[in-house]
């Protein structure tokens, strides 16, 4: 490229004031304009901090030393300040309930115009107009309570978009969105750069998602270094992504495990561009080889909901109807669209929240009049958000709280609090306070916190948001080890791969009501499904297809099968 | 607590006074609210009561959207009433410089004075409640920033209030959820507990809600100066209206109100009072 | 001095939504004493910590806005010349902002004890002096009353902010990290 880049590292290191050891490490990096670039990394490798260097938060708000130089348009940015570079490069960030100020859509659109002493009339006008390119013009006098998450997404894109700058910067724009709003907005953003061309950098963990339309390049951040720059062809065919415990996509572990090798000519990058001509063969051959066995669960019922009915205000209904039976050691995903009611259903369980109509049963029995805390001696929930559990400020007394209030021995708890400690990847931060955690390590402490107390029944609202592969299978399969122990699971989550890997059951909710109930790869091959809950058919779907095998159900249930042959042995 | 209560019950109707822009409503409020407050005329007060009511009125406010507030009110009106009289029956004596006692309780005499001024206190207390509830009720909770900094309020301070009227439901929600979660953990809510144990368990709801919010300050401050607020000295509103004729209307028979109230004291009562005994 | 006073923007969102928390508390969360018919406001203890983190513009405000708004919520308008004694109580405990440690990770024996000086000194001026003085010059309540009214809530108020202030900073501390101080092992 003859265009001078738009953004150039040059041998930039970072320090954070509080840590011993830099964050990021000699980054070299040049990005020209109108290009796409996806960063990928394991959690705690260092993305949200290039992407804070680059928006000015650093160091205008978090303090540290830096060194070496980066430039934006060709100026160095510690000459800039925030204000400058807010000019420039535009920043959604992970948390949209954070970003979302404004009292209604409209005013959190013209924010940054209301700052920019924009004339009122002028404003409307402008607000007007973007809206209406994220598709929100009919809601701008919606608050952000009556909002899905998604309808939130696009605000705050509306709301960058509105100044103007040649940069927009996304930190985990996916995460906590349903599959489709998932989707639709990696469309979104897209879009955008196809018409506007405007330089886009995406922080994500969600590659398989980000990839489903194109990017030019993708670096890959592992403790603070820059370890591959590639286009994704290239990245997905190398073995970048396994080496630093990233998830590759779901249709190159098949292709794997059919024995093919996957090189860039392929064009594996995106299930799109795939070229199955090599690979079809050797697919069709695998897919007769592997055994189907589920051993079907025939144990008592542990716990389950007759004809529930729930509303929070007594006028919208949130849950209709619902019903369900879980056996004792089943291992079931609850999935459905932003807002579907999944959260509300655990806070029922627990007796959080009393319903309105119908009963829930524990082993058959009404507990109605069990309370909260009785409850919580059979069934933990980890809750969706990890600040509303968070009650201690260091780590370890926050595990340990709850044995404490079981008046369990001093000694007793150590012991056992080390040892979740272990299985949650945080024996390392035992002595740290939890404020110095990043999102995904604070949300393992709430697991932690509730895998201390044994209980017999575990509920985890979306467990692995934030969380990066390697963290995700470690948490994942002491789960499934507790499982076979006799423990029943419930997981609600966002993550299709979650549900198909490691729950044999899901049941799908939409708009209050349950519309399946059935095997996770049955739930992801049915269109009328996928679309009323919003979720994504996954790529293996696709990938029978390519192949030329026609039952696309019974091969996404060989892969899992497969899968978990592989982590048995 | 309530989960559900909602913030204000903000009625969407499309009366004249839902029409004035929300810096007029605040001026209104302000100078009538500062008019009672000011003066100890009865007649004054009684006038200005009739007035706002017959504005609550046209604002087509329900009587259930104020009666929680009117209970409230009334429990507050009558301890003072009682406790005032008994820790001073010659107030009013004092206030007014006569004594027409009619009667006598437990060697404490009454006297029309004392009772003349604990029921224009009375009402001057309630006086402000109508007002109060019509601004509240017709003001759209957007406008209420922009008019704050309207009438000259640092626009930082307005946009302050702005926060809360925002994060108040998200507070209120993590509150209650915290508050379950910690249940659940195995703590004792119930009254039956100790005084130093409740004392000690609503620590441990307020501690997580208070660090949540500092994460949630971090975050939203990044957000907010990643977005320019505060780079200038002044800035513009999405929802400031111009104001119109109506508006000028309200604003002057509002100064001209509070002019009268000064007057009346100035010129026929020569104090803040208003004196019968005389 | 000058920077007692400055404001950025997250001075404005502690305001903000410290005021939020101070509403439902104010609202709610109130410890019933052991004087029957009383309670301590945990309200106080809030406004006094966000001030003492923020400075006093953060901490009159938050007590201004966050007592001003419960009033009107519960009564349908605020009752001025408390919610003005509240902000006065909230800016005098922003005096505390930068006279201790606390940031640095150190609340102890003299952070403690200049903390609670500092907010005995606020809560006696806005109960005992502020919010009667007020009372007398609009509504001419008697004095006996107002001040013997004024009294009892500096002294709950001043228990109140004492105990859950001086704890709510004491586990702040704990969380900040020193220069340098975090390495995994
Ligand atoms: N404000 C801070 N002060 C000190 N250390 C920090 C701070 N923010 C992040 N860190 C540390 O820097 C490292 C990188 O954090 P960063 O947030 O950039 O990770 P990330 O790659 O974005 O992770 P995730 O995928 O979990 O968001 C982490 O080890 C974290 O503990
Ligand atoms: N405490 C509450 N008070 C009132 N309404 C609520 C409350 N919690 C949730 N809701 C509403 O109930 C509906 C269901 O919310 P819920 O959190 O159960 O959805 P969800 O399926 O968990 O969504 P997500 O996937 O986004 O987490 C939503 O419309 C939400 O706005
Ligand atoms: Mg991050
Ligand atoms: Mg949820």
């Amino acid at each position: 490229m003859s265009e001078p880049a738009i953004i150039e590292f040059d041998h930039f290191t970072f320090q954070y004031y509080s840590q011993a050891e830099p964050t990021l490490h000699d980054i070299n990096l040049k990005i020209y304009p109108g290009e796409k670039i996806l960063i990928v990394g394991p959690s705690g490798s260092g993305k949200s901090t290039l992407g804070h260097c680059l928006n000015g938060l650093i160091p205008f708000a978090y303090r540290g030393e830096i060194q070496g130089s980066l430039k934006i348009q060709g100026l160095e940015t510690r000459d800039l300040d925030i204000f400058k570079l807010s000019k420039v490069v535009g920043t959604v960030l992970q948390d949209s309930d954070g970003q979302f100020v404004g009292l209604t859509v409209g005013e959190d659109i013209a924010f940054a115009l209301e700052n920019d002493n924009v004339p009122t009339a002028q404003m409307r006008e402008r607000v007007a107009k973007v809206a209406q390119m994220v598709d929100m013009d009919s809601l701008l006098s919606s608050s952000p309570f009556e909002l899905s998450g998604g309808q939130k997404q696009r605000t705050s894109l509306a709301g960058v978009m509105i100044d103007d700058v040649d940069i927009l910067l996304f930190d985990e724009p996916l995460a906590n969105l349903d599959p489709a709003t998932g989707k639709t907005a990696i469309e979104i953003i897209d879009d955008i750069h196809k018409r506007s061309h405007k330089t886009i950098l995406i922080i994500e963990h969600r590659l398989e998602d980000v990839l489903h339309r194109g990017v030019d390049r993708v670096i890959v951040i592992n403790d603070g270094h820059i370890i591959a720059d590639l286009n994704a062809h290239e990245l997905v065919s190398s073995a970048v992504l396994v080496d630093n415990g990233i998830r590759e996509p779901l249709y190159v572990t098949a292709l794997k495990y059919a024995g093919v090798k996957v090189t860039s000519e392929m064009k594996p990058g995106h299930i799109t561009t795939l070229s199955t001509e090599l690979s079809g063969h050797a697919l069709q051959l695998w897919h007769e080889k592997v055994k189907t066995a589920a051993p079907e669960n025939r144990n008592p019922s542990v716990l389950a909901m007759e004809n529930v009915s729930f509303s929070y205000d007594g006028k919208r209904p949130v849950l209709q109807e619902i019903n369900f039976d879980i056996r004792e050691g089943e291992m079931v995903s609850v999935v459905g669209k932003n807002g579907a009611g999944k959260s509300t259903l655990s806070k029922l369980l627990c007796g959080f929240e009393k319903e309105d109509r119908g009963r829930i049963l524990y082993r058959g029995e009404d507990i109605r009049d069990k309370s909260i805390k009785e409850r919580a001696e059979i069934i933990g929930l980890v809750m969706q958000n990890p600040n509303q559990m968070i009650s201690k400020p260091m780590i370890f007394d926050e595990v340990a709280l709850g044995l404490r209030m079981r008046q369990v021995p001093e000694e007793q708890i150590a012991e056992r609090v080390d040892k979740v400690l272990k299985v949650c990847g945080l024996a390392p931060f035992k002595s740290w306070p939890i404020s110095a955690l990043s999102y995904g390590q604070k949300k393992r402490v709430t697991i932690a916190s509730i895998l201390v107390l044994d209980p017999k029944i575990l509920i985890l609202d979306e467990p692995t948001a934030g969380q990066d592969f390697r963290h995700y299978t470690e948490i994942m399969e002491f789960l499934v080890e507790i499982n076979r122990m006799g423990v029943t699971v419930i997981l609600i989550t966002h993550d299709m791969h979650l549900m198909l890997e490691y729950t044999p059951r899901a049941i799908v909710l939409a708009g209050g009501r349950k519309i399946a109930d059935t095997a996770a790869s049955v739930v992801l091959t049915d269109a009328e499904v996928i679309r009323e809950a919003n979720l994504k058919e996954t790529s293996l779907f696709a990938l029978a297809q390519l192949a030329g095998i026609p039952e696309g159900t019974r091969f996404v249930q060989g892969f899992i099968d497969y899968e978990r042959g592989l982590k048995n042995r | 607590m309530n989960a559900k209560l909602k913030l204000f019950s903000y009625n969407m109707a499309d009366t004249f006074i839902h029409r004035l822009s929300g810096v007029t409503k605040l001026v209104c409020f302000l100078l009538l609210t500062f008019a009672v407050m000011f003066s100890y005329d009865i007649r004054v007060i009684l006038g200005m009561m009739v007035l706002s009511i017959i504005l609550m009125r046209m604002a087509q406010i329900r009587f259930s959207q104020i009666r929680l507030m009117l209970v409230y009110v009334l429990i507050f009106l009558l301890t003072n009433a009682i406790i005032s009289f008994f820790f001073s029956p010659e107030q009013g004596v004092k206030i007014y410089g006569t004594k027409h006692a009619f009667a006598e309780v437990w060697g404490i005499s009454l006297t029309w004075e004392q009772v003349f001024y604990q029921v224009t206190k009375f009402f001057k207390y309630a006086s402000v409640v109508p007002l109060g509830m019509i601004f509240l009720l017709t003001t759209n909770p957007s406008e209420f920033a922009s008019s704050l900094n309207g009438v000259g309020v640092n626009y930082k301070a307005a946009y302050a209030v702005a926060l809360t009227l925002r994060y108040f439901p998200d507070v209120q929600r993590d509150y209650h959820d915290i508050y379950l979660a910690q249940q659940a953990r195995g703590l004792e809510l119930s009254s039956k507990a100790k005084f130093f144990d409740r004392f000690k368990n609503s620590l441990l709801i307020v501690i997580p809600l208070i660090f949540s919010t500092l994460d949630r300050i971090e975050v939203i401050s990044n957000a907010m100066d990643l977005r320019g607020f505060s780079k200038s000295k002044t800035r513009t509103w999405y929802t400031s209206r111009k104001l119109s004729r109506q508006d000028v209307l309200a604003l002057v028979v509002s100064a001209v109100l509070l002019l009268f109230t000064v007057a009346v004291s100035v010129f026929i009562n020569r104090s803040r009072f208003y004196n019968p005994f005389i | 001095m000058k920077d007692l006073f400055k404001v950025n923007t997250k001075t404005i969102v502690a305001t903000g939504l410290g005021a939020a928390i101070f509403t439902l508390l104010f609202m709610f969360v109130k410890v019933p004493s052991p004087v029957p018919e009383t309670s301590f406001q945990t309200a106080y203890g809030v406004s006094a910590f966000f001030a003492t983190l923020f400075g006093p513009i953060a901490g009159a405000l938050i007590a201004f806005i966050g007592h001003a708004l419960s009033d009107a919520i519960q009564y349908g308008t605020p009752w001025w010349s408390w919610v003005i004694a509240s902000g006065v109580s909230g800016f005098i405990f922003g005096l505390a902002f930068k006279r201790t440690k606390v940031e640095e990770g150190e609340f102890k024996g003299k952070d403690i004890l200049t903390f609670n000086i500092i907010q005995i000194i606020g809560n006696a001026i806005a109960w005992v002096v502020v919010a009667p003085l007020l009372d007398i010059i609009i509504y001419q309540e008697p004095a006996s009353l107002v001040f013997t009214q004024g009294i009892t809530a500096a002294i709950m108020n001043i228990v109140s902010t004492g105990v859950i202030g001086t704890l709510l900073l004491i586990a702040y501390a704990a969380t900040r990290t020193k220069k340098g101080s975090l390495s995994k092992g």
